[in-house]
C-alpha cells in the first residue's frame, strides 16, 4: 500500500464526466508523474486528491486512512500541500510573508521550517524582503514550493510546475523537484513536458480520457513503444 | 519692514482659511477613502454606501452624545462626541455586518460580477440614507461641545501684533491627530499582524489564500469592522468640524471616490494622498483671494473683484473635474493602482 493513494476515482464537473475510474499513488521519497493529452483529467485527479472536487466513486487514502470525506483544509493539516499551476504566489507580498502565509494554520515557531526552505532555495533568503511579484519565473516557482513546504507536508502535489517557462528554468525547476523528493517527501506532479518528467520520475501514470492507459516506472514508460508513439513523439 | 509684515499677514490669512481647513477636510476624506480602499481591495467592489454609512455612524454618535449630555457625563474642553466613538463604532459595525449578511454575502457566494455588487451597494446606500433621515431627520445638527479653539483669532492678534488673526480650532487639531494615529494603526495592522497579512494575502490571491487555510469569513468580517471604524470616525470628525446633515454626508461620496481614483485604486497610501489633492483643490479653488492679494500687491494693482476662481456652490464639481482629468491622463492614479 502506497503512502498516498487515489483508487478508481470517478468525478465530473457538473454533468460533464472527467474521470472514469483512474488510480494514482505515490510513496515518501518518491516522485510520481501524471502525463497525458489535454483534457485527460490530469489536474482533475489532483483536485480530487485535495478535496477541491468531490469524487462520486473511489477512495483517497493517506497513510492508510481514508481522507475522502475531509475538507481541503483538513487534508492540508494532515500533510498534503498543493502548488497550483498559475497564480501560485502572493505577488504584492514579500518572499518571507509568502512563506508565513503558507504556514497560516500553524501556531508554533516557523523559524526552523523557514530555514529549511532557505537552505533548499538559497536565493530566496537573499530576496526575502522583495515582493514575490518582482522575481523571475524560476524564483517565483521556488517561492511557490517554499510556501507549500511551510505546513511541513509529507506529500506535495505540483500542477504543471514548468508551464510556460524557458528550457533553462525548466531544468532548474526539475532540479528543485528532485531535491524535494530527496528530502523525503512524496511528490506527485502533473506535467506537460512528458519526456523530461518521466526521465526523472520513479513512477508514471499515463491518463487518457480519465482512465489509466499506461502505468509503470518512468524508464519503463519511456521505453514502451506504445507510449513513445502516442505521447512522446516517436 | 511694512512690506514684510504684509507678507506675513498674507500667509497667516492663507493658513487660517486654506491650509488648516484643507488639512482637516483632507484628513476626514482620507479616512473615508481608506475605508473604500479596504473594501475595494478585499471585497472587490466600490462601496457606494460609504457616504451614507458615514452619516449612519455619525448619527449614532450624535444620539450617544445627546444621551451623555443629558446624563451630565461630559468633560469640559473635550467634545463629548469623541468619547462616544467606541459605542458608535460598535453599533455601526453591527449594522454594516448585517448589511453584509443580508445583501453582500449572497453575491459573494454566487460569485457575482463586481458591477452587480456595486449596484447592490447603491441599494444599501439608499436604505441607509433613509434610515438616517427617519431617525434623525434631514435637518442640520451641530453636536460639538467642548472648547472651540486652542487659540482664537483675537488672542493670536494680541500675541503677535499682526492685523490678521489665526484661529486654531480644536476640531482641526483633533482631526489631524486622530487621522494620523488611525492611518498609522491601519498600516501597522495590515503590515505586521497575522490577521492583517491574511487580509492582504486574500486581496492578492484569493484562491491561494483559501489553500493556505485563511478563513475567508473572518477576513470579510475584519475588513468590515475596520472599514466601519474608519467610516464612523471620519463621519464624526467631519461633523464636529462642519455640523451634521444627512444630504451633505451622502454627497461626500464624490470627493471620497475622487480621492481613491486620484491616488490609485486599491492603494491605501494613494487614497490618503488623493484625499489631500482633492481637499486642497476644493479649498484653493473656492477661496476668495482678494484680501490675500491686497496684502501682496502694490496699491495700483489691487483687485476689485473677490478673485474667487469657482463659487462654493460648485465645489462638488471640482471632484468631478479632477476625476475626469486623472482618468484621461493617468488612469492608474498617483500610486499606480488598478485601472477601472
Amino acid at each position: 500500500m502506497a503512502y498516498l493513494e487515489g483508487n478508481n476515482l470517478v468525478a465530473a464537473y457538473g454533468v460533464v464526466p472527467i474521470l472514469h475510474g483512474c488510480s494514482v499513488e505515490v510513496n515518501k521519497g518518491e516522485l510520481a508523474v501524471i502525463v497525458g493529452p489535454n483534457g485527460a483529467g490530469k489536474s482533475t485527479v489532483m483536485k480530487v486528491l485535495l478535496g477541491l472536487l468531490e469524487s462520486s466513486e473511489g477512495s483517497v487514502l493517506l497513510d492508510g486512512q481514508d481522507i475522502g470525506s475531509l475538507s481541503t483544509q483538513q487534508r492540508i493539516t494532515l500533510g498534503l500541500a498543493f502548488v497550483p499551476q498559475n497564480n501560485n504566489t502572493f505577488p504584492s507580498m514579500t518572499v518571507e510573508e509568502n512563506l508565513e502565509m503558507g504556514a497560516f494554520l500553524r501556531d508554533d515557531s516557523l523559524k526552523h521550517t523557514m530555514d529549511e526552505v532557505y537552505s533548499l532555495f538559497p536565493i530566496l533568503f537573499e530576496k526575502r524582503r522583495q515582493m514575490a511579484g518582482e522575481l523571475s519565473g524560476g524564483q517565483r516557482q521556488q517561492v511557490a514550493f517554499g510556501r507549500a513546504m511551510m505546513t511541513r507536508p509529507s506529500v506535495m502535489l505540483l500542477d504543471e510546475p514548468t508551464a510556460g517557462v524557458s528550457p533553462i528554468i525548466m531544468d532548474e525547476i526539475f532540479g528543485n523537484i528532485i531535491d524535494l523528493k530527496s528530502s523525503g517527501k512524496a511528490v506527485l506532479m502533473v506535467e506537460q513536458n512528458a519526456q523530461q518528467a518521466l526521465n526523472i520520475a520513479d513512477k508514471g501514470f499515463v491518463l487518457v480520457s480519465g482512465r489509466n492507459e499506461h502505468t509503470g516506472s518512468g524508464q519503463e514508460l519511456i521505453n514502451d513503444p506504445a507510449v513513445r508513439k502516442q505521447f512522446l513523439g516517436g | 519692514m511694512e512690506y514684510l509684515t504684509d507678507i506675513i499677514n498674507a500667509f497667516v490669512l492663507l493658513t487660517n482659511f486654506v491650509l488648516l481647513p484643507a488639512l482637516s477636510y483632507g484628513s476626514q476624506l482620507a479616512l473615508g477613502a481608506l475605508a473604500v480602499t479596504l473594501v475595494y481591495s478585499i471585497l472587490r467592489f466600490s462601496n457606494f454606501a460609504q457616504g451614507d454609512s458615514m452619516a449612519f455612524g455619525t448619527m449614532i454618535a450624535i444620539l450617544f452624545t445627546w444621551f451623555f449630555q443629558q446624563q451630565g457625563w461630559v468633560i469640559s474642553g473635550i467634545p463629548t462626541a469623541l468619547f462616544v466613538i467606541p459605542f458608535a463604532i460598535i453599533v455601526t459595525a453591527s449594522y454594516i455586518l448585517l448589511t453584509d449578511k443580508f445583501v453582500y454575502k449572497y453575491y459573494r457566494k454566487t460569485n457575482a460580477k463586481p458591477i452587480t455588487i456595486v449596484m447592490a451597494s447603491i441599494g444599501v446606500m439608499f436604505i441607509t440614507g433613509g434610515i438616517v433621515r427617519l431617525i434623525i431627520g434631514p435637518k442640520q445638527h451641530f453636536f460639538s461641545d467642548g472648547a472651540r479653539f486652542i487659540f482664537n483669532a483675537r488672542e493670536f492678534k494680541v500675541f503677535t501684533g499682526l492685523s490678521e488673526g489665526l484661529a486654531f480650532k480644536t476640531s482641526h487639531l483633533l482631526t489631524v491627530t486622530i487621522a494620523v494615529l488611525l492611518v498609522w494603526f491601519v498600516f501597522y495592522f495590515l503590515q505586521k499582524t497575522k490577521t492583517g497579512k491574511a487580509m492582504r494575502a486574500f486581496s492578492d490571491n484569493k484562491d491561494l489564500a483559501l489553500l493556505s487555510g485563511i478563513d475567508p469569513d473572518k477576513v470579510v468580517r475584519v475588513t468590515w469592522i475596520l472599514a466601519a471604524s474608519l467610516t464612523t470616525i471620519a463621519g464624526v470628525l467631519f461633523g464636529i468640524d462642519k455640523g451634521f446633515m444627512a444630504q451633505q454626508y451622502h454627497l461626500l461620496l464624490l470627493p471620497i471616490f475622487a480621492s481613491v481614483i486620484v491616488g490609485g485604486i486599491g492603494s491605501p497610501l494613494g487614497a490618503i494622498a488623493g484625499a489631500f489633492v482633492v481637499s486642497f483643490s476644493e479649498v484653493l479653488l473656492t477661496y476668495a483671494y482678494k484680501k490675500f492679494l491686497i496684502y501682496l500687491l502694490p496699491q495700483s494693482l489691487e483687485p476689485n473683484s473677490l478673485v474667487q476662481l469657482i463659487g462654493t456652490e460648485y465645489k462638488y464639481a471640482i471632484s468631478f473635474v479632477i476625476l475626469v482629468i486623472v482618468l484621461l491622463l493617468r488612469p492608474t492614479g498617483i500610486f499606480k493602482g488598478k485601472v477601472l
